[in-house]
């Protein structure tokens, strides 16, 4: 199968930043959540694949195309929308479906229609006096008008209001059913992330710290709850990340959970009270905050 | 849109989105919805009309097979097995096991055969709906 993507030993420097020695790739017909706080690489990463930034070290390929090499091939592939993206403001959505569609023969007039409708967008009226969700859900119609096999989108739900941010989320869900198509999202939404993605990537200080099917990463952890005193005795243990006592209640957030934790945890004098599955947004703060280890 | 293809899931449900899954189809299984032999949506079907990711259904598909609830035919999709009693002798072993293991827990909390019927009808009271819980970090 071919890749969407695939990255090896990516480097870029900048003054105050590096992005460093990251492996990755996505196979075609896949959705990846990329998540990590502000300034953990993410954009700096979709930079890179959509050739608008060069590496310093490492090889990327996109649909097959090397990069920075193949760029015009790869672009033709490729649709990218960010927030940083300028639309025309004194210009109609209209005109922007014009200027696209005149570059991208495979244009999809009857999407952009279907889009349009959907997102409930005036199509004549200037961008100047969109909204930002308006704003943004006019790029991403021409982006996925173009029917691209690989969507790169920083951030695409952020600053939408909930009805808007559903409206993305399913026209985002729609793309799943062809399965030549692939996305690669980055998000601060963990909900948004936890229910799309196949897969996840996790940066953190402009390194790649986790990367696993998603339903392998989620089972990975649990939250155990417990009572007594063994607290001290298992904070060592390097399956758990985080281990909090409130008296005589030990909450545990186990980042490589197995069956026998519970016998081994009595066995340190601690009752297993319960056992629940972590969301993602618990797991990627714990993460986090215990130095990026997932 | 086929409505079959269609999954209703829940952010502050504190199951896993695939168990949820597991569970509704399940659920029309038993009810009568889906009868023996019928086709279930494509595992890509249900991803793009539930806006839940692709490995997610499958693994939803992967645990409905296991307890006998559908058949897989590689290439050809997944239908309803013939007959579902298996599945629900499964149900029923894995409710006896959580049953066991409350019992268990109640031991362990001293709690005698009242106090725990109590506990049961107590859980069995309709609660009321969770408050929406905030997500994400939207700004």
């Amino acid at each position: 199968m071919t890749a969407a993507f695939a990255v090896s030993g990516l480097c870029k420097r900048y003054p105050e930043f590096a992005l460093q020695d990251v492996d990755l790739s996505l196979p075609e017909g896949q959705v990846m959540g990329l998540v990590g706080v502000n300034g953990a690489g993410k954009t700096t990463l979709l930079r890179l694949l959509t050739g608008l930034a060069a590496p310093d070290a490492g090889s990327i390929e996109v649909l097959g195309h090397r990069l920075p090499e193949a760029q015009v091939a790869a672009k033709r592939d490729i649709g990218f929308a960010s927030e940083d993206m300028r639309l025309y403001r004194g210009r109609s959505l209209d005109w922007h479906i014009e200027l696209v569609r005149r570059i991208y023969p495979a244009w999809d007039h009857a999407y952009a229609s279907e889009l349009i409708r959907r997102f409930d967008l005036r199509p004549a009226q200037p961008l100047g006096g969109y909204s930002h969700g308006q704003r943004v859900k006019a790029l991403l119609l021409l982006c996925l008008s173009r029917r691209p096999r690989l969507l790169l989108l920083d951030e695409p739900t952020t600053g939408l209001d909930p009805v808007a941010r559903a409206e993305v989320l399913e026209t985002l869900a729609d793309v799943l059913r062809d399965e030549g198509r692939s996305v690669l999202f980055s998000s601060h939404n963990t909900h948004d992330v936890e229910r799309l993605a196949d897969s996840i990537a996790f940066l953190h200080q402009g390194r790649l710290v986790a990367h696993a099917d998603k339903e392998r990463f989620l089972d990975n952890w649990r939250r155990v709850l417990c009572l007594g005193g063994g607290a001290a005795e298992v904070s060592g243990w390097p399956e758990l990340a985080q281990v909090r006592a409130a008296g005589s209640q030990v909450e545990i957030k186990v980042r490589a959970w197995s069956e026998d934790l519970p016998q081994r945890l009595s066995a340190a004098g601690l009752s297993v009270q319960r056992v629940d599955p972590m969301a993602l947004e618990d797991i990627f703060v714990t993460a986090v905050r215990t130095g990026g280890a997932a | 849109m086929h409505s079959d293809a269609l999954i209703l899931l829940s952010a502050a449900d504190s199951r896993p989105m695939y168990q949820q899954i597991v569970d509704q189809i399940t659920a029309r299984v038993m009810a009568g919805d889906w009868g023996p032999g019928q086709p279930l949506p494509s595992i890509r079907e249900l991803a793009a009309g539930s806006g839940v990711s692709v490995i997610t259904v499958k693994r939803a598909y992967e645990e409905l097979e296991r307890a006998g609830l559908i058949h897989t035919r590689h290439g050809k999709g997944s239908v309803v097995a013939d007959r579902p009693e298996p599945a629900r002798g499964r149900l029923e072993g894995e409710l006896s096991q959580h049953l066991r293991r409350a019992i268990d827990v109640g031991a362990r909390l001293g709690l005698d055969r009242s106090a725990l019927h109590h506990r049961l009808d107590v859980a069995l009271e309709p609660t009321p709906e969770p408050a929406l819980r905030s997500k994400g970090t939207d700004s």
